[in-house]
């Protein structure tokens, strides 16, 4: 292993049932790489996020961190190493105004750690952070209560407060689902700076067009499998892949 | 600004009465009028009570003192549903804290003004470790644990007759008057109340309604909501087992009615009716519901039934809680506007 993988997945599998959701997924991760990870619905890429990050525990496999084990880590303390997650379904704290959920990760000892200790004016720092991912300031969309925001507004948030943790390594599960051509548009630039700032980020996306653009490399997931991995356009000529996107080409 | 559609032809507009000059954390008062909106709603209750209480007979000062009790117990319950646990046994905290003030009392010899404090922190110290385990639940499981524990303490110090069995611990120091009971039943309620409220308002505050919107969140801004839970629970138990051990002393009694389903049930319909996540809508609450009852108490049998009507007439009437209704007649005002 190479001093700058930052994430490695050793085997990684679970079942839900009698079903498997992730079937042995094997990967390593160069810092300041995009990884897009794609496949079908239900394919198993929202539950390798979920394993990755702390919120499912491994059945088997093992996932290392910067060489460190986090497999089994609740996800707190994975989050706290520098491993920030997004949900594809949002999560905001609806009865908060919109700023005040950036609060919440901004409150954690990761960042007062970061900070030299010291909190800071967590307000402002919020109301910067929802102004990168595209929030107009002063403007009533940073004070309204986020359960009225529009969908396009909260996939931002959910951004922004992964971008409050000032993580090494973003997992961002299908931020650009719900979100206008336009939406898409904006955030591209933000990932671009987060990269220029040396992070690290898989991002798992049905948008394969928008994801091709930003990816280095891309795994493609069927059936909890691991079943093409490499740069963008040699695994979309992977006949495999093709026939799990397409269906199979029996009746050719 | 908030609008309501309320017929064809007009709506009902809603304006915030609001301060003129209000920056993030400070408010520019520029005169007495806006010193007396902000003031007038916090410090006439707090001083009208006091009068009451120092004027009124001594039957119903001791009402008041158990109301306030009942405020306690209310606004603990409040905090801790607004951290996501939905409790149905704040006479956990109660009795334990009433226990063990009144063992403190009885077995060592401590005075009531130092077994009291002892006892709110000892006795939530004691019900936060006893549901350590339970943490991870949320919702309606966690509420079942809640309404099992009290019951099963009770039961407990009935099969093993400790601490008196069911004849309870009699016989317990008692505060010098009925003033003295009030003034400290008072300040404890107030300084409950304003407190946690600006706790609540606080960021830290604001990451314990963060776990009650949505925890898995809160997990993944990297903070661990076990240890908040645990501290949430710290801190909104101790009032309510300050609250037992006041009661302890003001009876000098302590026994297994202590744990009765009263202290978990009143709570939280003086919450309902009051008003759920502001703290003072609870406090509101109990002092509408206790002396309520008390006044019914001449209509024997009935009175039950009188009060659950009462209650169902409330909370169908003003489904938001008294506390947000006041609120919002307060600090906006409304008018009819013709739709064009």
């Amino acid at each position: 292993m190479s001093d700058d993988v930052i994430l490695e997945a050793k085997g990684l599998a679970r079942s839900f049932g009698g079903i498997k959701a992730v079937d042995g997924v094997s990967f390593e991760l160069k810092a300041n790489q995009v990884l897009g990870i794609i496949g079908p619905n239900g394919s198993g890429k929202t539950t390798l996020v979920n394993l990755l990050t702390g919120f499912v525990k491994p059945d088997q496999g093992q996932i290392l961190y910067k060489g460190q084990d986090v497999t089994g880590l609740p996800p707190y303390k994975v989050a706290a190493l520098g491993m920030a997650r997004s949900f594809q379904m949002v999560k905001p704290f609806y009865e908060l105004p919109a700023f005040k959920n950036l609060i919440i990760p901004l409150f954690s000892s990761r960042v007062r750690r970061l900070a030299g200790g010291k909190y800071g004016d967590r307000d402002a720092v919020a109301k910067d952070l929802l102004e990168e991912v595209g929030f107009e300031r002063d403007s009533q969309v940073i004070t309204q209560r986020a359960g009225s925001l529009p969908h396009g507004y909260l996939k931002r948030m959910e951004l922004a407060k992964c971008m409050a943790l000032r993580p090494d390594l973003y997992v961002l599960d299908e931020l650009f689902s719900g979100l206008s051509l336009a939406e898409v548009a904006s955030l591209v630039p933000v990932i671009d700076k987060l990269m220029a700032q040396g992070a690290t980020i898989i991002m798992v996306e049905h948008r394969l067009r928008e994801l091709f653009r930003i990816a280095n490399q891309v795994i493609v997931l069927n059936f909890g499998r691991k079943i093409a991995h490499g740069a963008p356009q040699e695994v979309m000529n992977d006949p495999e892949v093709k026939s799990a996107y397409l269906g199979s080409e029996t009746e050719d | 600004m908030k609008e309501n559609d309320k017929s064809a032809g007009r709506r009902l507009e809603r304006i915030d009465r609001g301060i003129h000059a209000r920056s993030e954390d400070i408010f520019a008062l520029n005169s007495w009028r806006e010193m007396l909106y902000l003031l007038g709603p916090r410090v006439i209750p707090v001083v009208a009570l006091v009068i009451l209480g120092l004027v009124a007979p001594l039957y119903w000062q001791r009402v008041l003192v158990s109301t306030a009790m009942f405020a306690l117990l209310a606004i603990s319950w409040d905090m801790l549903a607004s951290t996501g646990m939905v409790s149905l046994g704040q006479a956990l905290f109660f009795g334990v804290g009433a226990y063990v003030s009144g063992i403190l009392n009885h077995y060592y010899g401590l005075p009531p003004w130092l077994t009291i404090p002892l006892a709110a922190v000892i006795g939530s110290v004691i019900c936060t470790i006893m549901l350590l385990p339970v943490l991870r639940l949320r919702g309606i499981y966690f509420a079942m644990v809640t309404l099992v524990l009290p019951l099963m303490l009770e039961r407990i110090i009935e099969a093993t007759k400790i601490f008196g069995g069911t004849e309870g611990i009699s016989g317990l120091g008692q505060l010098p008057s009925v003033d003295v009971e009030f003034i400290v039943a008072m300040v404890a309620v107030w300084a409950a109340l304003f407190g946690f409220r600006r706790l609540m308002n606080s960021d830290y505050g604001l990451v314990l309604k963060g776990i009650k919107d949505n925890d898995r969140s809160v997990m993944s801004g990297s903070i661990n909501i076990y240890l908040y839970k645990a501290q949430a629970l710290l801190i909104a138990g101790s009032i309510a087992s300050l609250a037992g051990a006041f009661m302890t002393h003001a009876y000098m009694f302590v026994g297994i009615p202590v744990f009765a389903l009263d202290y978990s049930i009143i709570p939280i319909a003086a919450a309902a009716v009051g008003g759920v996540g502001t703290l003072a809508g609870s406090l509101l609450g109990a002092f509408i519901l206790v002396p309520l009852n008390e006044l019914l108490r001449g209509l024997g049998g009935l009175r039950s039934v009188i009060y659950a009507v009462l209650l169902v007439v409330f909370t169908v009437g003003l489904p938001e809680g008294i506390f947000h209704f006041l609120q919002r007649k307060y600090c906006q005002f409304e008018r009819w506007v013709e739709v064009s």
